[in-house]
């Protein structure tokens, strides 16, 4: 009798043990399937000049392909043009953000506080179009045009509110003994604050800040009314400028382009893919 | 016969966490100049946070109200400014708490840096031996003074703080249960320390263990309920307790 129950309960805890693994196989399918395809379809067309080189006019393009040639050109104005924006909207979001999370860490009972806490995640949710087109108003009409500027502005807005939640997320975490031990010293809130506590938790707020990074270099929508596009390497910010997603988007609604959609996703896909790792990683090291 | 300005003296102390309840209630006691006072009683009778008024820690929490007097070398402060107390109020914690990201030579220089006070590259080498060599520290970590405090044994790291704290010349080191998180060995190191170093510095402690007040206290108070129920020499209470609840306590059957 009790046999019987016994086998009758191994036998579920197998079943249980088989169903998870499935499950978990099968979450794991549709990501593996985009890796595999965005790889197979993408890989013949990195190539030094597809770095270096800006993207092919459609005329250029249309001649090569009727020669038989692989399309000229790649799309080193998206790069450079991502690489612009980020750096611009990295440089303001990351003080910003982390002030802003210190303060919300310090002082979690404050109404106002609370208040900004509030709004931050509701500047999280709010949709990536509804950012770009609030850019579009607010910055690209009163400047008279498309601008890196009006892009980076976009992609700054949308950072803040990861790097705010990441740095006072790690605050909170941290020992409420180290900040009494630097109180304890003489020192002042500001300076315990910029001396022991961010930087105790500056593995946390840096992976916050590379998941930011990671989260908006593929945003498209806030860019198409902000940035516009740029088919040659731009260095101006008051100018029009290209992006990596952009490009995809321009590459797909030009049918003597579309050979250029794989290669740039699959650099778009890696960069992500890194930047998550090297958080990973940087976390774990942390967290140790 | 002339009365001496006692180092720290509670007047009718009083500390609450709500409106309600008074964690610790009208306190009054004056503290010996380089001694050990030991502050004894069971969980939650409020010695912790008597401990923590003297550095006025409750500042940190808005709902905590602290009141009465508490004199350092006759002045309220209550009255002061937090920065100024704490430049002369040193507290150590339970758990040993270097800061992780510094070295440990710049554990021992943080009160400084803290304080945005600037050392020349030789006043710094000297504070830190001055500091490492009164906790007993020097000899072992001489040559890794570049590596994280974290880096020490538990005991290495409690002895780092006490450094930390020595560095700034208090007048008074409170020490909250210093050793409850050390094993035998390293507690019996910290003790020894404690009797060299109240030459220099008057010394309250906070402990859970009887036998330590014994050892090293030579004034002990028995808190209970928030009560300052008896307070006087250490031998005294131990051997011919006034109070039936000390009595209690001290054998056993309380606490």
């Amino acid at each position: 009798m009790s046999r019987l129950r016994l086998k009758n309960r191994l036998a579920k805890d197998k079943l249980m043990l088989w169903g998870v693994c499935l499950l978990a196989t099968l979450t794991a399918v549709p990501l593996l399937a985009i890796l595999g395809e965005v790889l197979l379809r993408g890989y013949d067309q990195f190539s030094w000049s597809f770095f270096t080189e800006p993207t092919p006019t459609a005329y250029k393009a249309m001649k090569a392909i009727e020669a038989g040639e692989p399309i000229p050109g790649g799309i080193a104005n998206g790069i450079i043009g991502t690489i612009i924006m980020l750096g611009m909207a990295v440089f303001v979001a990351v003080p910003v953000g982390i002030l802003c999370g210190a303060f919300l860490a310090e002082n979690t009972k404050s109404r106002f506080a609370q208040f900004v806490s509030y709004l931050t995640d509701l500047l999280q949710g709010t949709p990536s179009v509804i950012i770009g087109i609030i850019t579009y108003i607010w910055v690209v009409v009163p400047m008279k045009g498309y601008s890196a500027i009006a892009g980076s502005i976009a992609l700054c807005i949308m950072m803040l509110p990861l790097i705010i939640r990441s740095t006072e997320e790690t605050l909170k975490i941290l020992p409420t003994s180290l900040k009494e031990a630097g109180l304890a010293l003489g020192g002042n809130k500001a300076r315990v604050m910029i001396k022991v506590q961010l930087p105790a938790a500056f593995g946390g707020i840096f992976t916050g800040i590379l998941l930011a990074i990671s989260r908006v270099i593929g945003e498209t929508a806030p860019l198409m009314f902000t940035a516009l596009g740029c088919s040659f390497i731009r260095f101006a910010i008051n100018r029009p400028i290209s992006a990596v997603p952009l490009l995809i988007w321009e590459f797909f609604n030009d049918p003597n382009l579309q050979d250029l959609i794989w290669g740039a996703s699959l650099f778009l896909l890696l960069f992500v893919l890194t930047l998550n790792l090297l958080s990973k990683y940087l976390a774990k090291k942390w967290n140790q | 016969m002339e009365s001496v300005t006692p180092i720290l003296e509670f007047k009718n102390t009083c500390v609450s966490y709500t409106k309600q309840t008074m964690a610790v209630k009208y306190v009054s006691a004056s503290i010996e100049r380089n001694t050990i006072t030991a502050i004894m009683g069971p969980s939650g009778c409020g010695k912790s946070t008597l401990l923590r008024a003297v550095n006025l820690m409750h500042n940190l929490y808005p709902n905590i109200h602290v009141d009465g007097e508490i004199l350092l070398n006759g002045k309220n402060i209550l009255a002061m400014e937090p920065i100024d107390v704490r430049r002369r109020v040193g507290m150590v914690f339970q758990r040993p708490a270097p800061f992780p990201t510094m070295s440990i030579y710049d554990n021992v220089l943080s009160g400084f840096s803290l304080n945005g006070i600037k050392l020349s590259k030789a006043e710094k080498d000297a504070i830190v031996e001055r500091c490492l060599r009164s906790v007993a520290l020097w000899d072992e970590v001489k040559d890794v003074l570049n590596k994280k405090g974290t880096f020490l044994s538990g005991g290495q790291q409690q002895r780092l703080c006490i450094a930390r704290a020595l560095a700034m010349k208090p007048d008074v080191l409170l020490m909250d249960e210093p050793t409850s998180a050390l094993d035998p060995i390293a507690t019996k190191h910290i003790e020894q320390l404690l009797l060299e170093l109240q030459k220099e510095v008057t010394i309250l402690i906070v402990t859970h263990n009887m036998g330590q007040a014994k050892r090293i206290s030579s004034k002990s108070m028995f808190m209970y309920l928030g009560e300052l129920v008896e307070y006087g020499d250490t031998e005294t209470m131990f051997s011919n307790p006034n109070d039936e609840r000390t009595k209690a306590y001290l054998t056993g059957k309380m606490g």
